[in-house]
């Protein structure tokens, strides 16, 4: 069974609000949440901890594997995700990127069949490690679809949502949960006076941008995305990068797009994939943004970027 | 410059798409005549038996719904120990069948491995094809003596007349088997394929981002189904549990073979009573005289009433849940 009851949640601290849940389980460092560390860094000069937190990716996958039964995916991939960062996924269709970014919060474990060999560390931690609460993961390691999934409630509940499935919390501080998620999602002015509207009257754009405060009124560590501005048109795909640049001030981002100027305008890191003769996808190069764009050391990867490929 | 022709000279048009040419028109038009025909039909149902009720309308009027005794022989026409009958054995089948469906549903929409999904679900709806009177058979054999009997029992003895843990009037009296209590859950074995088949449809068709969006944000799988999925299928459930309503109204011939037809008004599911539907079929080869047939006419309007009218709420429930929560963009 992959995914843990709810018995297993345990007292996790939302935005400064302490919810309680019976059960047992392992306490999520509260320091890693983007806040407690944004609080730690004003009050605190950095310490050796932290220089060495620094250099630790905040994710890291270790020659991961993702299979489908016996078919393998995705081949050997190993992939820093720096936090505060924007990681970019590159690559043909079919090469693997949307099952190894969903490895990284293990959304394949929905699919039957799926599974993966190799690690996936989250602050030195192996989320593919036994005796580990996927749900607990799933809430750290946000996601937002290529399609944009609200559901259909009130706009003001599809952001709550996350939030309430921890019980019950006072309604000023939900209030206040609600707001500053949709502020930080820029989402704020257009519909403030709507809150009570449902969620499926908004624009594609606005629904993405909801999705996006949804996954952060959680308080997320990491934030994946799918691909998430393929179904939108241009000036909303613009807010959506603008979005991302201010909440990598917060987050690691990591970014699937097919989008080649997309990854340049708005990564600083980008992996590029390719699939072998077997179908696997492997990753072929990884660096800076700035040189795989514009020097980079594998001939399929300038190929791919110059669009002389694929 | 080139002078291309217009694309409609240059490829043949088929002779069949040549008549659907205007195709919108006469597809109208049948959906239309349909439609009236349909319409035509019920309100033509509904006129047919109030002109042949005019005998028992015009002597008892409303008295024929509120007066309790059936006594045919002695010219005395009350109808509601059936109108009592026909929602006691109704409700209960629900009470039983749409938790029990709508878990099925989940079971075989959410939980239970793919492999497994195709053959359970065809056991389901094989049930739904079983003729009433061969569940009215089984039930006299099989499953008011086995089950429902043990059953009214054990409820008469923990709850019933000096019952060992409360007394409700609900389970009094003396319980031979034949019952509301034996109709109802006959019923609730009938409606439960109809129930769990359409919910797992609904489930089966909630869009997959939907589960994802609740996985995604940290939900555990029961948290997904309840707070995402099901809510996402509210409106479609409902339409299921509406479509077992109806057939647990309209049930006639397994309810008649349980029930134990006496007409009387009790308060209690263990004692015997009748239905609307049960009444007119047992009883209209007997009716003897114009005044007889035109109750059990009366009573047929009633049920045929009763089914429009909560049809139509239902369809208002529906309704207002779809516009509480629409999954289209508005
Ligand atoms: N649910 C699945 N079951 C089996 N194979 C899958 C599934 N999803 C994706 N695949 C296969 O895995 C490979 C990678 O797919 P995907 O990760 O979606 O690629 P990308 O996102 O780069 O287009 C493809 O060959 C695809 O057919
Ligand atoms: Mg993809």
């Amino acid at each position: 069974m992959p995914i843990a009851s709810s018995s297993a949640r345990v007292a996790i601290s939302l935005h400064g609000v302490t919810i309680v849940q019976q059960g047992k389980g392992v306490l999520p460092d509260m320091n890693t949440s983007p806040l407690a560390r944004e609080n730690a860094q004003s009050h605190a000069p950095a310490t050796a901890g932290e220089a060495a937190a620094a250099v630790m990716p905040k994710m890291q996958t270790e020659s991961l594997s993702i299979y489908y039964g016996n078919f393998r995916a995705v081949a050997d991939v190993t992939l820093p995700v720096r936090d505060r960062k924007i990681t970019a996924i590159i690559g043909p269709s079919g090469c693997g990127k949307s099952t190894l970014i969903r490895s990284l919060n293990r959304m394949n474990d929905l699919i039957a069949g799926a599974h993966a060999g190799g690690k996936v560390m989250l602050d030195g931690e192996d989320i593919y490690a036994s005796g580990i609460d996927v749900v607990d993961i799933r809430r750290r390691v946000g996601m937002v679809f290529q399609r944009p999934n609200p559901f259909p409630k009130s706009i003001y509940d599809n952001v709550a949502f996350g939030v309430r499935l921890y019980g019950r919390i006072p309604k000023a501080e939900l209030d206040d949960i609600v707001e500053t998620s949709l502020r930080r999602s820029a989402l704020w002015d257009e519909v403030k006076d709507k809150l009570k509207q449902s969620a499926m009257a908004l624009s594609g754009g606005q629904q993405q941008r909801l999705c996006i405060a949804r996954a952060i009124a959680v308080e997320p560590e990491v934030i994946l995305m799918d691909e998430p501005c393929s179904a939108l048109d241009p000036v909303a795909t613009l807010k959506i990068e603008e979005l991302m640049q201010e909440l990598k001030q917060d987050y690691a981002i990591v970014i699937v797009t097919h989008n080649m100027q997309q990854a340049a305008r708005v990564s600083d890191t980008t992996a590029m994939m390719m699939m072998r003769a077997d179908r696997a996808g492997e990753m072929i190069e990884f660096d800076e943004t700035q040189i795989i764009f514009t020097k980079p050391r594998d001939k399929r990867t300038e190929d791919y970027v110059s669009g002389r490929f694929g | 410059m080139v002078v291309t022709k217009p694309l409609s000279t240059k490829l043949p048009t088929p002779l069949v798409r040549r008549m659907f040419q205007h195709g919108d028109v006469p597809f109208k038009i049948i959906i239309v005549l349909a439609t009236l025909f349909t319409l035509a039909l019920v309100v033509g149902v509904g006129v047919m038996l109030w002109l042949f009720t005019s005998v028992t309308r015009m002597d008892l009027g409303f008295s024929f719904v509120t007066s309790k005794t059936w006594n045919p022989t002695g010219s005395q026409f009350g109808a509601l120990p059936f109108v009592v009958g026909t929602l006691i054995t109704s409700i209960l089948a629900l009470i039983i069948s749409v938790p029990l469906g709508v878990g099925i549903a989940i079971f075989l929409a959410e939980l239970c491995p793919a492999r497994l999904r195709a053959p359970l679900g065809v056991m389901v709806e094989l049930l739904a094809a079983v003729p009433s009177v061969v569940f009215g058979l089984w039930g006299i054999f099989v499953f008011v003596p086995t089950v429902v009997k043990p059953l009214g029992n054990f409820l008469k003895n923990a709850f019933g007349t000096s019952g060992d843990v409360i007394d409700l009037p609900l389970f009094h009296g003396p319980f031979y088997g034949f019952s509301y209590l034996a109709a109802g859950a006959i019923l609730a074995v009938m409606v439960l394929p109809t129930i769990a088949a359409i919910s797992r449809d609904v489930l089966l068709a909630v869009p997959g981002s939907q589960r994802e969006g609740a996985f995604g944000i940290g939900c555990t799988r029961w948290e997904a189904i309840w707070q995402v999925v099901l809510p996402y299928g509210l409106s479609g459930i409902l339409g299921a549990v509406i479509l077992g309503l109806g057939r647990a109204l309209g049930e006639t011939m397994a309810v008649t073979m349980v029930i134990g037809n006496v007409a009387q008004l009790s308060g209690s599911l263990l004692s015997p009573g009748y239905t609307m539907a049960s009444v007119i079929a047992n009883e209209w080869g007997e009716s003897s005289t114009p005044a007889y047939a035109s109750a059990l006419l009366e009573i047929g309007l009633l049920l045929f009433i009763m089914s429009v009218l909560l049809n139509l709420l239902a369809r208002l429930l529906v309704w207002s849940v779809q516009r509480r929560n629409p999954q289209q963009h508005a």
